[in-house]
């Protein structure tokens, strides 16, 4: 069976299983739609909420993101899973026991404004549709790498799956596919991971395998890598950095980012009691965990691998790496898979010492400028696109046609869950808090539920035209994401929950200034609306204010809206009682009678 | 009814000290163990780097697990001792 056959039969049969689910998980009232009707088991929520949470993204990217800046970008993976420390701790409970559908809700109702209400439901709607743009691209690069389909159909097919399970099981159907694609992304993810770590270190467990000794050299893996980087100009993979004030900002960011984002708070309204919101918490990180622990381990093996590759004799017990360095690969014997992902350009060999030889090295490193001419080195010769780490790594371990159709599968998993999950998040915000809480307060419970399935088609068929036609600034957008659902909508629960005291001008002038001094910063430096040329100072790290790069600035932001709404709430008017009884009721599991005096 | 609410109250303060001992761990481990006290862990060698490394690319995100379910035990607990539990 050819290779193209193989990853059809295995992308194929997981949307058949999709679709099954759809037909089995038909919503039949708006409890079901927003919130899977309550009685989802927390280790089931987990699990969704794992693949809910890992995007595109986290599948295909993460591994490339932490191989390239080696211990630098380990903010990514403290920041994408401490951020479930503060959502266990200090949001999921509380809003499970308030028991609604939305995350604007909790804000209008708390904070008795349908200003609040508003100004969350905009946060709301554009992190996630900047975030939905990624996922939806993600599935059409998977598509047409595995699927030989152009993007723009894969876009197109992802869209309709969606569609049918979305739109008629709602948060029922949603809930169930993720678990589905949670088993598939997850086999799909660490099958590979496991040989490539036997390979290299003989340890079939790729966490442990990445602190063991590297088979060829005898020596700890990560030294090796060290050691080879270094011959190459580059620093050590696992070389401390020196601007720790950001590296600190850039983790809390991501953290707070991480537990305001309302496709993941919602995933938590659909356990049955607050006990169980509790342990769905720890169970999501579990499921997380087992990619977020592999992905390390995936990225310093594949980028050992790829340098040995290019450099086979500096793989073994080397005394002086110059020979090996000489002695680089032959391009015209370079190995099948550099052929395979060539074609798709992912890849680029550009021989511009004329040796016939690949070299690929730190060429803008002055200090190794040297070296490179006495080595007769005129430029680094390879492009490798820092995505096809995961998406090449079967073949790199050259493993049978079924783990390549495994990824194929695992990858569309990964996107089609995220984008759900978020369309589900915008599409309730319309339907729940503007329509039904806002607009039309008299509709009918068959009305709400038409108005969340028309949203619900609205939603995904704007995902799929800005899929088709992203916005030049896409990378950019996921950034702002974060920036606001930490700046805007995370301080405003939080304050909810552990303050009687803030009002509801208080968090009004909080998120308002949480989340403007957070766009302000972005775009000071990222240009205003991301309009390139428009920003007032240029991006480097010595016009940053203290060092801190845009992308770190929502924990500041999220400070300012702390500051701001405890100072507002002083100087006016305390919130009315029956607000008082809310948030006291809100803090225990048990119903709000115990907790006030009747 | 007045016994209702002092009862409540404790309830909220154990668990307020139960969230910040919690924080506590969870600041130390990453922002502390795995980048700001990277330096004074050097010295201690994992698999051919040192422990702040290891903190950075796995310790700290074992140590989260543990406690979202040890804060989940400790409340569920706290839910039956103080009678506020479903």
């Amino acid at each position: 069976m050819s290779q193209f056959a193989i990853n059809l039969l295995f992308v194929g049969a997981s949307f058949a299983l999709y679709i099954g689910i759809a037909i089995w998980a038909k919503a039949g009232s708006t409890k079901d739609f927003y919130v899977a009707g309550g009685g989802v088991h927390p280790v089931t929520n987990g699990m969704a909420t794992a693949a809910d949470w890992m995007s595109a993204a986290s599948f295909i990217s993460m591994a490339g993101l932490l191989a390239s800046g080696g211990y630098a970008n380990s903010t990514y993976l403290m920041g994408w899973t401490g951020g479930f420390v503060i959502l266990a701790m200090l949001l999921a409970p509380y809003l499970r026991k308030f028991g609604k559908f939305t995350v604007p809700d909790f804000i209008g109702d708390r904070f008795y404004s349908s200003t609040a209400r508003t100004v969350a439901v905009i946060c709301l709607i554009v992190a996630s549709v900047t975030y939905v743009i990624g996922q939806m691209t993600g599935a059409g690069v998977a598509f047409s790498r595995f699927l030989e389909v152009p993007s723009t159909a894969g876009i197109w097919i992802a869209a309709a799956i969606v569609f049918l399970y979305a739109v008629f099981g709602g948060m029922k159907g949603i809930t169930y596919t993720q678990v589905a694609q949670y088993v598939v992304l997850i086999i799909a993810y660490t099958i590979p991971a496991i040989f490539i770590s036997l390979q290299l270190t003989s340890n079939p467990l790729p966490l442990f395998g990445m602190f063991s000794t590297h088979n060829e050299s005898g020596l700890p893996l990560l030294t090796k890598l060290n050691e080879v980087l270094n011959e190459l100009g580059f620093r050590d993979y696992t070389a401390d950095v020196d601007n720790k004030l950001n590296m600190v900002l850039f983790t809390a960011s991501l953290m707070v980012g991480t537990a305001g984002l309302p496709h993941v708070i919602i995933r938590f309204f659909t356990v049955p009691k607050v006990k169980d919101a509790r342990w769905s918490v720890g169970w999501a990180l579990v499921f997380i965990a087992i990619l977020y622990l592999t992905a390390p381990a995936v990225a310093s093996m594949a980028r050992l691998n790829l340098l040995t590759t290019i450099y086979p004799e500096a793989a073994g017990q080397v005394e002086s790496y110059e020979e090996a360095m000489d002695n680089a690969l032959v391009y015209e014997e370079r190995p099948q898979w550099i052929r395979t992902w060539e074609e798709t350009g992912l890849i680029t060999f550009e021989d511009k010492n004329g040796d016939g030889r690949i070299q690929s090295y730190n060429a803008g490193n002055e200090d190794f400028q040297a070296t490179a001419e006495e080595r007769g080195w005129e430029g680094d010769e390879l492009t490798v696109n820092n995505d096809i780490l995961v998406l090449a790594n079967p073949e790199i371990a050259n493993l049978p046609g079924w783990v390549v159709g495994l990824i194929a599968a695992g990858g569309i998993a990964a996107a089609l869950s995220t984008a759900a999950g978020l369309l589900l998040a915008i599409s309730s915000a319309i339907s729940h808090d503007l329509i039904k809480n806002t607009i039309n307060p008299g509709i009918s419970e068959k009305g709400e539920m038409l108005a969340a399935r028309i949203s619900m088609a609205g939603a995904i068929l704007l995902a799929t035209y800005l899929g088709l036609n992203p916005p030049g600034f896409a990378a950019q957008v996921v950034a702002l994401a974060f920036g606001l659902a930490g700046s805007s909508i995370f301080p405003a629960l939080m304050m909810g929950i552990f303050s009687t005291r803030v009002n509801s001008t208080g968090a009004v002038c909080g998120m308002l200034a949480g989340l403007g001094s957070t766009l302000l910063y972005i775009f000071t430096y990222l240009g205003w609306f991301f309009i390139p040329g428009t920003n007032m100072l240029p991006n480097t790290p010595d016009n940053w204010l203290f060092g801190i790069s845009p992308l770190s600035f929502g924990i500041v932001g999220a400070l300012i809206n702390f500051a701001v709404g405890f100072a507002v709430s002083k100087v006016t008017a305390p919130p009315p009682v029956e607000i008082q009884e809310l948030v006291e009721s809100v803090r225990y599991p048990r119903g709000a009678g115990a907790a006030i005096d009747h | 009814m007045a016994d209702d609410k002092s009862n409540a109250t404790a309830y909220w303060k154990a668990n307020l000290r139960l969230i910040t001992g919690c924080l506590i761990v969870w600041a130390l481990v990453s922002y502390g163990c795995a980048i700001i006290l990277r330096p004074l862990l050097s010295g201690i060698p994992v698999g051919g780097t040192d422990l702040g490394f290891w903190f950075a690319q796995q310790g700290s995100i074992l140590t989260f697990i543990g406690l979202i379910f040890f804060y989940a035990w400790k409340m569920n607990r706290l839910d039956k001792q103080f009678g506020l539990g479903e």
